[in-house]
Parts: C-alpha cells; structure tokens; sequence
C-alpha cells in the first residue's frame, strides 16, 4: 500500500526528519490561506497523488501549461493554479491516460537548493535484509543511474533487528559529501528513514530529493513510501492512511472477496486459480495473439461465491469480449468447481463467450457436468486449445 | 534417491486448524509418516488419528519427528519456523501465505545459528517425492516417480508442468515448491545444487516468474555447475510493470525482474526455456533427448 507525500513526511518528521514547512489543503481558499500562515514568502504547490512523475505531468483540458509541482511567489497566482490542480484529472507517466483526481494539494515554503541528494531503504531480495541506499546526484530518476551507473549508488546492508547504525549513517553522510553540521542533519534524517521503514514494515521509503539550502540547512523535500500488505494488520495507523480514491475500484472489490485481480488493457477476461498459472494464462493468450484484460487469481479454494465475484468483476469491464477459465484442479475438484462456475454463469448472465478449460482431479466429472448443462460454455482440452479458442471468440465478437 | 525427503522423514504438521488437518491427513493418505501435529494448548489430544502435542520440542521428543510442515497463520508464522529449528528439525517446510516480509529476513538470519537446517517456503505448495513422501497441498495422484526434478516459484503451475511431464511418461524425482514471496528459505541455486548431485535426478525443470533476479543467478550457476540437461519457464511476460501479480515476489521494480531478461540470461546459459506454458513437458523431453 502507498501513502501520499504529506504523510510520508509526517511519519518522516514524527522520528527526528527535518521537513520543510508544508500545510495540506483541499481547497482553492485554503490554499491562499496556508500561504499567508507560511509567511507570504514563495511557496511550492504540490498535488497529492500516489504516481510518480507528477513535476512533469500536465492537466490536459485545463489549457495550462504546468505540472502537478508548481513554484508561485505572488499571492494572487496561487488560488488559480489550485483551482486547476482540484478540477482536472492530472496525467503523469505513472497514471495512465485517464488520469488521477487530485483532492489534495500540499502547500510547501519553498527552499533554495544548493545541492541535492537521493537517500532510499528498500529489501534486497538476495541477502534478504534491508538496504539503505544513497547517490550524490538526487532529484534524478535513480532507477537510471542504477541502470547505467550503478557504482555511483553506495549501499549500506541494515539489520532488521538493529536498524541502522552510527557508524554506517556516518560512512553515508561522509561519502556524500557533507561537512560540518550538516554530517550530524543528515544522518538524523538516515536514522529516521531507517526506524520508519523497520517500524512500520515498509517495502520501500525514498527521500528524492534529500536536500541542503545555501544556509546550510539539510531537509527531506520529497518523500515517497509503500507498505508491505502483509503487515498492514499490525499497523491499524497505516491502514488508516489508505487513500480508496487512489485504487481501481476493480482491484478493491476484489481484494474484499479474496480475489487477486490487476486490471489490464486488452479484451479477453481470465479467470485462473493460483499465481503462477494466472500470470501463465496471461501469457499464452497473448502468445496466440490475444490481449488478456486481467490477472484474475481465485487461490485454490474458488468457492461458489468467489467465481460469481470474479465473473461479476470480469464483465464489469466493458473491454471485455471473452472469458477463459482455466483451472488446475488438486485438492478442489474439477466436479466441485464445474457446479460453481455452472451457478456463477446462471446468476451473472453471460453476454459474451466463454471458453472453461479444466484439469485435474475428477476432470471427466468436471467436463460431464458443463457439457451436460447446455449452457453455452465452450469447453477446452489443453491450454493450447483453450488460448486457441478464446482468442477465436473475441474476434469473431469483434467482426459481428 | 530424492532430495530433502523420502521413506524415511518422520512429518509433524504445526498449526493443526482446519486447513492443516485436512492437508495432514492428505499427506497421511499419500504415506507420508505423519506423526504428529503441534497446537499449543491441545498436547495430549488425539486428532483425526494424529497425536497432539503442546510445543515442537515435545513432539520431537516424543516421535522422533524430523520434518514439519507449517500451517500457522501469518502473525505466527515466523515463530512457529524458529520453534522448529530450535527443537532440532532439519527440514521446515513453511506452507503458510502472507507473512510479513521483515519477519523473514529476521527469521533468515536467525536460521545461521542452526546449520543443516533447511527452511522451504513460506508460500508454497510444499515438496514432494513422488511414492516416497508428500509434505504439502499438492495433488499427489498426478506425481510418477522418476528421473526429472521440479524447482517452482509456483503452486498450480508446477502441477501443470507435473501433468505435463506424467503425461509424457516422465516421472519426478523431487518436486520443489521454493514459494513464492521476496525472501524464501530455499532458492533455485540451493536446489539445483542438490539436484546435480542427487544420482536419482537426470534432467531438472525449473518454473520461474517475474520479480527479482533469482533466475538470472541460477542461470549464472548453471553455466558453470549444474551438467545435466536444464529445461525453463517464467511465467509473467505479459505483466506490466509495478503491479504485484498475486505473489508478493511477482512485481517488476525498476527496469529489474522482467521475463525477457530472465528468458535471456537462461538461453545464454543453455537452458531450454518454454515459449509457452503448454509446452513444459514437451521442452523438457526435447531438452534430455538434445543431450543425448
């Protein structure tokens, strides 16, 4: 799960971060408000989304030229521009086409940057611990330099059961570059990064960028965190910050039945029990030339009311022009899953084709019971007959 | 021969709820020596013919126990994984789905005080040697004994690619569930050594997905370790990136973890690797019969 930027830099604050003086308003009139209680003095105008990107995103429609991040100095500017960043869809690379509502604006004083620096936690996969990491050239896109320029990333493995350590803190701020206070500023700031990502079981916490002002002051001017899901039940205050507005209401809907589902841009529906074989249908739909719609996962139990969901959610989606269901049958019998999906089709009503591919436990019983309902169900042997036909039925729906 | 079990692996179950009961009893069914179960405050209970026991360490003591398989919901997981290392069992496999992330790296570092402890999982379908012994929730009717071993990421592929395998008349020595989360116990390369030199082993499987660069070390490991013939699929070519595709290790971050660079690195390895995922059999077939 992600947090917005003002609550990053809250949770960052509340453990000893310097952050600049921000206000969060949702309002054109509180937004000139936070800026005559900042001081009158320029302030930056942040929107309030999860995506990335937003700096040089744009308001398509609004006839503006500016992004989600826009510096104002002039009193009057600012109830304009806030009104725009609350009215139209912002589009970054992140957000797709469509855009992401913006009912939140952050209103920062604005700093003079004398230098800037990336400073991240994240879990390295292969030692299996977390790992702070920090780049004298902040405010880049890191994921570039780790591509091109790794050696300019400097690492520094953190114990889960220690946090990071004085020495190590040091060794960062020494390695980047800071001299006099500013050494002890940043390493207040690795050390609140560090406790917030262990305390509060993040997968990821960014500060890009880290910065120094010409008077010496080192401060997190933009933050960004995730939330390992796994752990949202021993953190209710976390689970508090979930913003519904930012979550493909699809996606939601799932996850409340159980369901594993991630929206996707082509027409044909899947609906797979387990991972591995859902994102493998996915990929064999689109190896025989179709577009898959979804990563639809119903676990091993797809009990009655799950497959109703899961259908209910697939021809939700108005791309949609065919379904597979293809389900490895183990310990959940194929005969068993054969009646669910049998009474799932009767209650959603059907309105495109729908190929079903079972295998495994009791499959003949399975395969009997769909053919035997003289439902129009297209039934498949094999996953290569079942891409086979599905992709078949969403064309020929196309041509009528 | 087989890796990690066998005829001779003595099984308790650890969280005996309704979901561990039932797959205790499944693997009883198979043959598995199931000898006991763990449910804190049910010691000396009887369960469905398996004998109850308050802590790990009693049910070792008192069974001869070796091997647990864990059923113990999240909260509790990591700590049912070091009870069980404490109490001297070498083989823990962690069923268990949705355990905190830093609670494994805590446990995976806790595990270095007890060498020739081996932790596979958490969430995973388990390991099994086909009608030897099966410790987990796969289907174990579709397993056949024989020369090809199974390293998944994955639970209802790795049947598939069993399916598919036992079809062709190509039976398993091992089948490996590693799990699918960002920190497991037992990775691709610890298997693939066991499987090189395991004698039963004559071809090896292996079922990869999107997230991380497991796959692209194992394929480093390969080229220069493992002789026997190597057949490949990842699953998740067509995931976009950023999204988490149902295992919490299936993500693409940052321009790392894609298909193409795992399928990439295997083939520059000489490893076969599946275009499509109904060809798991088919590709391994045509792998060992390349070799010979």
């Amino acid at each position: 799960m992600k947090a917005h930027e003002f609550q990053a830099k809250e949770l960052l604050a509340d453990r000893g971060a310097t952050v600049p003086k921000g206000i969060v308003v949702d309002s054109a009139e509180a937004a000139v408000a936070a800026f005559d209680a900042l001081g009158g003095t320029p302030v930056v105008l942040k929107a309030q989304i999860h995506a990335g990107g937003r700096g040089k995103g744009h308001f398509p429609g609004s006839g503006k030229e500016f992004g989600g991040v826009k510096y104002l100095t002039k009193r009057e500017d600012i109830a304009p521009v806030a009104t725009t960043m609350l009215s139209f869809p912002l589009v970054t690379k992140q957000t797709g086409e469509a855009g992401q509502k913006v009912s939140r604006l952050l209103v920062q004083q604005a700093a003079d940057i004398q230098r800037e620096i990336y400073l991240g936690m994240i879990l390295d996969r292969a030692t299996g611990m977390p790992v702070m990491m920090a780049c004298a050239e902040g405010g880049v896109d890191i994921e570039e330099v780790a591509a091109h320029t790794p050696e300019k990333i400097l690492k520094e493995p953190v114990s889960p059961e220690l946090g990071l350590q004085p020495y190590q803190a040091r060794k960062l701020a020494f390695a980047m570059g800071f001299t006099g206070n500013q050494v002890a500023e940043a390493e207040k700031i690795m050390h609140a990064l560090s406790k917030l990502f262990l305390e509060k079981d993040a997968n990821i916490v960014e500060i890009n960028p880290l910065v120094v002002t010409p008077s010496g002051v080192v401060m997190a001017l933009d933050a960004k965190i995730v939330f390992d899901d796994n752990a949202l039940f021993r953190h209710p205050d976390i689970e508090a910050l979930r913003d519904p507005t930012e979550e493909d209401p699809a996606e939601l809907k799932a996850a409340r039945s159980g369901l594993s589902f991630v929206s996707m841009n082509g027409n044909i529906g899947c609906l797979v029990n387990g991972a591995g074989l859902a994102m493998s249908t996915m990929d064999i739909i689109k190896y025989h030339g179709g577009e898959p719609a979804n990563f639809l996962d119903v676990g091993g139990g797809a009990s009655k009311d799950q497959v109703t969901e899961a259908f209910r959610i697939l021809l939700a989606d108005p791309k949609v022009e065919a379904v597979l269901v293809n389900i490895f049958g183990g310990i959940m019998k194929c005969d068993t899953i054969a009646t669910a999906i049998l009474a799932a089709f009767k209650e959603v009503g059907f309105h495109v084709p729908l190929v079903v591919r079972l295998e495994g436990t009791n499959v003949d019983a399975g395969k009997k019971l769909l053919a035997d309902s003289g439902l129009d169900i297209v039934p498949a042997t094999g996953m290569t007959e079942a891409a086979d036909k599905v992709v078949a039925a969403a064309r020929s729906r196309r041509k009528s | 021969m087989s890796i990690l079990v066998n005829r001779s692996t003595r099984v308790i179950c650890q969280g005996m709820g309704k979901a561990g009961t039932f797959h205790a009893l499944q693997c009883r069914e198979y043959g598995t020596a199931m000898v006991g179960g763990v449910t804190p405050g049910k010691g000396g209970t009887i369960k469905e013919g398996i004998p109850l026991f308050n802590t790990v360490a009693e049910a070792v003591e008192k069974t001869g126990a070796n091997a647990t398989m864990i059923f113990v919901p999240p909260a509790g997981a990591a700590d049912a994984i070091l009870e069980a290392a404490d109490a001297g069992i070498k083989v823990i496999i962690a069923i268990t789905e949705g355990i905190p992330v830093l609670d494994m790296s805590r446990v995976k570092r806790a595990l270095k005080q007890f060498p020739g402890v081996r932790l596979v999982g958490p969430n995973c379908p388990g390991v099994i040697t086909p009608g030897e012994c099966k410790i987990g929730i796969m289907p174990g009717y579709i397993h056949k004994p024989g020369p090809i071993a199974i390293i998944s990421r994955s639970g209802t592929l790795t049947y598939e690619a069993v399916f598919q395998l036992s079809a062709l008349g190509l039976g398993q020595s091992t089948c490996v569930g590693i799990g699918g989360d960002p920190i497991i116990g037992t990775n691709q390369i610890d298997c693939l050594r066991m499987f090189q030199e395991d004698p039963q082993t004559e071809a090896i499987l292996m079922m990869g997905e999107i997230g991380g660069t497991a796959e692209e070390e194992a394929a480093a490991f390969i080229r220069s370790h493992v002789t026997k013939p190597v057949a490949a699929f990842i699953a998740g070519q067509t995931a976009p990136p950023g999204k988490r595709m149902g295992h919490a290790g299936a993500i693409i971050s940052g321009g790392s973890g894609s298909a193409a660079d795992k399928i990439r690195a295997l083939e520059e390895a000489g490893v076969a690797v599946a275009k499509s995922p109904a060809e798991l059999g088919i590709t391994m077939q045509r792998a060992i019969a390349a070799r010979k």
